[in-house]
């Protein structure tokens, strides 16, 4: 493939030396660098994806990012988003990852976009960069990168993670096929893990990340077989690479089309969720409007009380090591899921399954680490029959719970 | 016999198993077999009998929508895989 950027930038002497490793290769040489100096590459989200990425793309010398990301560093980043450190908890994202690049390379231009990316937004902010990269945590926004990339003619370097998991390729539907041809639409919301529930090794991110980096430079530099029309599956725990085939869909709706054509979409009404924490987006399923809500406080009075009430705690075993309530029943929302598919479909009768624990006619107080997957199986719980004024989701969970009520308890 | 990988998300719904071993000679007889052995992945793989368009199957590095769909045909020691869509693993 013909580089991505044909322009080439100035470099001093000691840009030279410092790129001396680079540029005695001959893939890269003087032009190289020069290309890479005058390369503008878009990074969506610094993160645990967007940490390494952005670190090496730094290092190599590209001459502009741009780091789109809203968030706040906090504790519970380090252990993946390696851009960031104590010294900048409670800082932007933005900021911290501004600060180290910087000390990195002092020569890179660094350009902040501090928003959530949306239908709105994306055109004008992708428009300027050559690369953009891909390291965002929700589906609306990968939908949207693709089509944005997609109608403006550019490639999308694409990472994703799941716990041992992860996936790389390049999506340019210029030159080979888009996100949405692999993957046509999103699943249902429910249907997948969501991230509190999946978690993700530390690690992982660090090597999809990388590899995204070292797309992004082949594409700048037109050299070796970049990813296009492939996907790369890692899988950590056996430590195997496969490479798949990804085909041009002739049917898909965003790259089959002429790009003027492509029209950004509501990509969180596409997909059913939000996508990002300021979001206004809710579904329909579980409001506050017609859910039972429960505060901490008053589940702790209740407990004062000696209530005779059912506290369900629907997190995975492992997390009920972290931290539990006492007394709590103990059923995963996995597990939950599986009963109510299984009495839905009629392969079994309630009693058969972990749903004989939960009488039908008592009030059931659940809980989970935040409120969300708890809010999930009220809503599943509805759909088997429940009476939906005796379900309770308890507020933030029992996050909440360790903030206002018990201080010694953990967080995680 | 053929395998099929499941991949992590789904894994939940195979007691944790990653490989399951299938009988059938075809791809969709194989999916039948995985879930006859497993009737919770059934919803998440399949809608009204029709494979739901965001589960993507493998046989070898080969997308099963570009050779015959389900009615591909599969040998006996056939590798299988789900392919998933997945968003990040970030909050």
């Amino acid at each position: 493939m013909q580089a991505l950027v044909t322009e080439q930038a100035t470099l001093s002497n000691e840009e030279i030396r410092r790129y001396s490793r680079h540029v005695i290769m001959p893939e890269v040489g003087i032009e190289g660098q020069r290309k890479l100096k005058a390369a503008k590459v878009l990074l969506i989200g610094t993160g645990g994806l967007g940490s390494p990425t952005a670190l090496y793309l730094a290092a190599a010398g590209i001459g502009t990012m741009g780091l789109v990301d809203y968030d706040v560093v906090d504790e519970s980043n380090l252990h993946r988003q390696v851009i960031h450190g104590l010294s900048t908890v409670g800082k932007s994202k933005l900021d911290s990852a501004e600060i180290r690049l910087k000390d990195i390379n002092p020569d890179i231009q660094i350009v902040k976009y501090n928003v959530p990316l949306t239908s709105d937004n994306a055109l004008e902010i992708f428009e300027p960069y050559d690369v953009i990269i891909d390291g965002t945590d929700n589906f609306p926004t990968r939908y949207l990168v693709n089509d944005a990339c997609a109608k403006l003619g550019k490639p999308n370097v694409y990472g994703s993670i799941f716990r041992f998991e992860g996936q790389l390729s390049v999506f340019y539907a210029q030159e080979g096929p888009c996100y949405r041809c692999m993957f046509p639409e999103p699943p249902p919301p429910g249907l997948v893990p969501s991230c509190a529930e999946g978690g993700v090794l530390g690690i992982l991110p660090g090597t999809i990340g990388t590899m995204q980096a070292t797309e992004a430079i082949k594409l700048i530099l037109g050299i070796g077989e970049p990813m296009i029309g492939r996907m790369m599956l890692y899988d950590a725990l056996e430590m195997s690479f496969t490479t798949i085939k990804v085909h041009k869909n002739p049917d898909c709706p965003v790259c089959s089309i002429p790009r003027e054509q492509v029209e950004l979409i509501d990509y969180e009404m596409f997909c059913g969720a939000p996508a990002h924490d300021h979001s206004l987006y809710s579904s329909d399923i579980p409001t506050d409007d017609d859910m039972r809500v429960m505060t901490v406080k008053e589940l702790k009075a209740r407990i004062d009380r000696g209530d005779n009430t059912l506290i369900l705690d629907v997190r995975e075993p492992h997390e009920w090591e972290i931290s539990a309530l006492d007394g709590t029943l103990r059923i995963p929302k996995g597990t939950i899921q599986a009963a109510k598919n299984a009495v839905l479909a009629g392969r079994k009768l309630r009693e058969e399954t972990v749903l004989a624990d939960l009488p039908m006619d008592a009030e059931i107080i659940v809980h989970c680490r935040s409120g969300k997957r708890s809010a999930d199986v009220i809503h599943m719980l509805r759909e088997i029959g429940y009476d939906v004024n005796k379900l309770y989701n308890v507020e933030g969970g029992i996050l909440a719970w360790a903030k206002e009520i018990d201080p010694t308890m953990p967080s995680y | 016999m053929a395998s099929i990988k499941i991949p992590t998300p789904l894994r939940v719904y195979t007691n944790n198993t990653a490989q399951v071993t299938v009988s059938g000679d075809t791809v969709g007889a194989a999916l039948n077999d995985l879930i006859s052995q497993f009737p919770e992945l059934e919803p998440h793989l399949f809608k009204d009998g029709e494979l739901r368009n965001f589960v993507n199957i493998f046989i070898g590095d080969e997308d099963a929508r570009f050779l015959q769909g389900l009615e591909t045909s599969i040998e006996d020691n056939t590798a299988l895989r789900i392919i998933p869509s997945i968003a990040g693993g970030v909050i």
